[in-house]
């Protein structure tokens, strides 16, 4: 039950986008085509789903103080969590430059389709924040994890594709000039949220 | 310092600022302005690691192989990043508790990588050191613009020091209240709108068609 709550609250209470401006930079540049928000949503939900468990287990048997006492008592004073970020960030660079290098193989379509995105993933921000906020909240096991990693890329999907669904309408309405592209992004970004700030309110 | 190296320092505080302009690094932008001090650190800590990073890398840059330059790049920034943290663990400890998970989040600031890729591996050493500074100092003007209303109209305070007379709140018989929803995440994102309407309307060649 626990991992279902963390789900659910991932994805729509604390959402990455509305309520920690992760992967703000793509979300900007990516979001003027309701297709390709699409394409780079799936290629972060996924690879999101992916490493935040997989950084778990390097938190949870290697970083974390004391986690190397599986392997020899001596350790139970280790501590190397200063490494996490340089651990965190090349998981996530090699598990995005594998993935490139599957889809290419085995789906040349969708490798053309996602292309460009997939390399940019590897900075967005919202993949490595995903795994120092899991670091963080110290989740309890893998599930929960999971459960975090899953919701909030689908969190960030929801926001990108949401954000390329009202700029698409908004090519046809009268912006002030100085406020089109990034100015009037910015602002019903932030419009958005306190929509979203509605879901502060349910308990779980 | 000749004129161009002094575009590469001044440039990015207006006309190419790296935030309102280039569209880079929001995403720490925005979540540490609640309040003036933390905006502040995270600026220092931004513009040390964007100087030292293009210095670096501008350095290696005929050395790294072009396809693995990603992974070198981010080695480096990571070093980085990780002797900021440290300093800010052991010096101004309750700031790095409240910048929480951005400290780490420097790696992946698009600022940083984004300058290394578009300046430092085509040029010398130290103009891109100069442009490092002065990304990291545009940057950090946005950051600490946007966390003075901020911390200003949402909590009354400048640097954690009142500002707004105790006598003009209504529980105290006056007529202000400080503004809550300043201090939330929506407010951060629409400042930042704000200043990008301000700025293109006073540089009209940045105006989108």
């Amino acid at each position: 039950m626990e991992s279902l709550n963390i789900f659910i609250k991932s994805i729509f209470i604390d959402n990455m986008v509305f309520a920690f401006f992760f992967g703000m930079c793509s979300y900007i540049a990516v979001s003027k085509s309701v297709k390709t928000a699409m394409g780079l949503g799936v290629a972060v939900t996924f690879v999101m789903a992916v490493t935040v468990p997989l950084n778990w287990l390097l938190n949870e048997y290697v970083l974390k103080a004391g986690a190397l006492s599986w392997l020899s008592e001596s350790f139970h004073d280790v501590d190397l969590s200063f490494l996490s970020f340089i651990v965190f960030i090349a998981v996530i660079a090699s598990f995005v430059q594998l993935v490139e290098m599957v889809v290419e193989k085995f789906t040349p379509a969708l490798y053309n389709s996602l292309g460009i995105f997939l390399p940019l993933i590897a900075v967005n921000c919202a993949i490595m924040g995903g795994s120092l906020f899991m670091q963080e909240r110290e989740y309890a096991n893998i599930g929960q994890a999971t459960a975090f990693g899953l919701g909030s890329g689908l969190g960030w999907w929801l926001a990108i594709i949401m954000m390329a669904a009202i700029r698409e309408r908004l090519a046809y309405s009268n912006v002030p000039a100085p406020l089109r592209g990034p100015g009037i992004t910015f602002i019903i970004t932030g419009l958005m949220g306190i929509a979203f700030m509605a879901f502060l309110g349910i308990q779980l | 310092m000749n004129s161009k190296n002094m575009k590469y320092l001044f440039g990015p505080l207006n006309k190419n600022n790296p935030v309102i302009v280039q569209i880079l690094g929001i995403c720490s932008a925005l979540a540490v302005t609640a309040q003036l001090k933390p905006a502040f650190v995270m600026a220092m800590s931004v513009t040390v690691v964007t100087a030292f990073s293009n210095l670096i890398m501008s350095a290696l840059r005929k050395g790294i192989p072009d396809r693995i330059r990603i992974i070198v790049q981010l080695v480096v920034i990571a070093a980085l990043v990780i002797l900021v943290d440290q300093v800010l663990k052991a010096y101004v400890y309750d700031v790095s508790k409240q910048l929480s998970v951005y400290v780490g989040l420097i790696i992946t600031n698009c600022i940083i990588m984004g300058r290394v890729e578009a300046f430092a591996l085509g040029n010398k050493p130290w103009p891109s050191f100069l442009d490092g500074i002065g990304n990291g100092l545009g940057y950090g003007m946005i950051l600490i613009v946007v966390a003075f209303f901020r911390e200003l109209l949402g909590n009354g305070t400048l640097w954690g020091v009142s500002v707004i007379p105790a006598s003009w709140y209504i529980q105290n018989g006056g007529f202000y209240a400080n503004n809550g929803l300043m201090l939330l995440p929506p407010m951060a994102l629409i400042l930042v709108g704000l200043i990008i309407w301000i700025h293109r309307s006073r540089n009209k060649d940045l105006i989108e068609k």
